[in-house]
């Protein structure tokens, strides 16, 4: 069930294990009260996260895609997210130019502490894609 | 340019290295093919004309512990100076010989262009004139109008980077800007144009991987995820959805490598544009981090490194 009115969309969040995953989890324990659109993938880093998962993700049946490490200098392996930013970076300047709109795909930094930032940011970024609709990349149904 | 100069050039290499891979004589006449020498007597096989269209450069990685001369065009050179910055090869082991370049014909275009009739003879001349004998009419037509896409914007006709040049080198009449106009042009229809072009195109894929296979930066060869099982990241059904993921595997797998020799276009049998993805990335690459693939033996391409702070990249806003 969906924290928004209508229908439930496919959002799938990829979280580095030692910040943003902890700020879910920070969220969580405060009870701050979240849409429910967000299946959450843990990561060891944001410097796993090949560009390739957003991209199969979006082809196989994902509406949008939120990716989140720790903010840069606070990586847990020191450069991983600085590997992840130039990647993601690269991804989202590449999928207008396929007809994917870029909103659908986010990349961002909370912190383990950062409870009611992450709140916001998986507030903002579902009803981004309620806005968007549902995403049929390959005519399949 | 005479081709004896270039004969010479590679008898006095061949005792210094194991193999110079060159071009010569193909199965007909408007085909070339490589010629691997390793004697004396191969030698007057060469060739050197606008047939010459493959990108010798590719073999140098699997050739790695040889000593290898080989025979470039600007564009291939390009190849080598990537390897180069990708430690793929070793530059003492290999013997360049660069030959400038004012264009090869697209053998596509060339059948499109004589109607796909039998081609019994082909002639170059000076001036840019291709002189072509079918079975039906003698026809003379301009390189510029039967060369590959890449030539028309050719920046580097002249090798970047060669132990021995022939003959003088070429300095680019064409344009900078010109290199990425036909992407910016693309760049601005409506997303939904843009992704029915692209359901239309790779809808053609036969997933033969002959774009993946003639690539000189796919080195990965048998470990390629598009044929793994273990990770499984495409299967074998004949879906878009997998023939749309395989050229995005193999479009980021370049992400700032390519060198855009256009050989996954001259190898696709469906006429698909393969480049353009990666030639629009080399864009945002050049904007990002003014880095041009396949350039500066010195650089490091962009995804193998990183800035604490970068420049250019600004925190995005969600919507």
């Amino acid at each position: 069930m969906s924290g928004l009115e209508n229908k439930e969309m496919k959002i799938v969040g990829f979280l580095c294990n030692w910040c943003s995953y902890g700020g879910a989890d920070t969220a969580g324990v405060s009870r701050f009260k979240q849409p429910t659109d967000l299946r959450i993938i843990r990561v060891p880093c944001s410097g796993r996260v090949n560009p390739l998962f957003v991209v199969k993700a979006l082809l196989n049946g994902a509406d949008g895609i939120l990716v989140s490490g720790c903010h840069p200098r606070d990586c847990h392996y020191s450069d991983g997210n600085f590997y992840a930013r130039r990647r993601l970076e690269m991804l989202k300047r590449l999928l207008p130019f396929l007809g994917i709109d870029h909103r659908r795909f986010h990349y961002t930094w909370v912190s383990a502490s950062e409870g009611a930032r992450w709140q916001q940011v998986v507030k903002d970024f579902t009803e981004v894609i309620h806005k968007l609709g549902p995403l049929n990349l390959t005519r399949e149904a | 340019m005479s081709v004896d100069k270039l004969k010479d050039a590679v008898k006095q290499i061949l005792n210094e290295v194991d193999i110079v891979i060159g071009y010569t004589e193909g199965f007909d006449k408007v085909h070339a093919t490589p010629l691997f020498i390793n004697t004396q007597d191969k030698v007057d096989q060469l060739i050197w004309d606008q047939r010459c269209v493959h990108n010798l450069a590719s073999y140098l990685p699997s050739l790695k512990r040889k000593k290898v001369g080989v025979i470039v065009k600007g564009c291939d050179s390009r190849t080598i100076v990537q390897y180069i910055q990708e430690g793929l090869i070793n530059r003492e082991n290999v013997k360049i010989i660069g030959l400038p370049c004012s264009g090869v014909i697209s053998l596509k275009k060339l059948l499109k262009a004589v109607d796909f009739a039998n081609i019994d003879d082909i002639t170059f001349e000076d001036n840019g004139n291709v002189n072509v004998k079918t079975e039906k009419e003698t026809k003379t037509l301009s390189l510029m109008d039967i060369a590959p896409d890449k030539c028309k914007t050719c920046q580097y006709p002249t090798p970047l980077i060669y132990d021995i040049l022939i003959g003088d080198p070429i300095k680019s009449d064409k344009p900078k800007e010109s290199v990425y106009e036909d992407i910016i042009e693309f760049d601005k229809k409506s997303l939904e144009e843009k992704l029915a072009y692209w359901q239309k195109v790779f809808d053609r894929c036969i997933r033969c991987y002959a774009c993946r296979n003639a690539c000189p930066m796919c080195v990965c060869q048998d470990s390629c995820i598009a044929e793994s099982r273990e990770p499984h990241w495409i299967s074998q059904r004949a879906t878009l959805t997998e023939k749309f993921m395989f050229h995005l595997i193999h479009t980021v797998h370049l992400a700032g490598r390519c060198v855009e020799c256009g050989e996954c276009e001259r190898a696709c049998p469906m006429g698909i544009p393969v480049n353009t993805l990666k030639r629009k990335i080399n864009l945002e690459m050049k904007e990002l981090f003014d880095y041009v693939p396949g350039v500066n033996p010195d650089d490091k391409p962009p995804m193998y490194t990183f800035n604490v702070d970068e420049l250019k990249i600004k925190e995005h806003k969600i919507g």
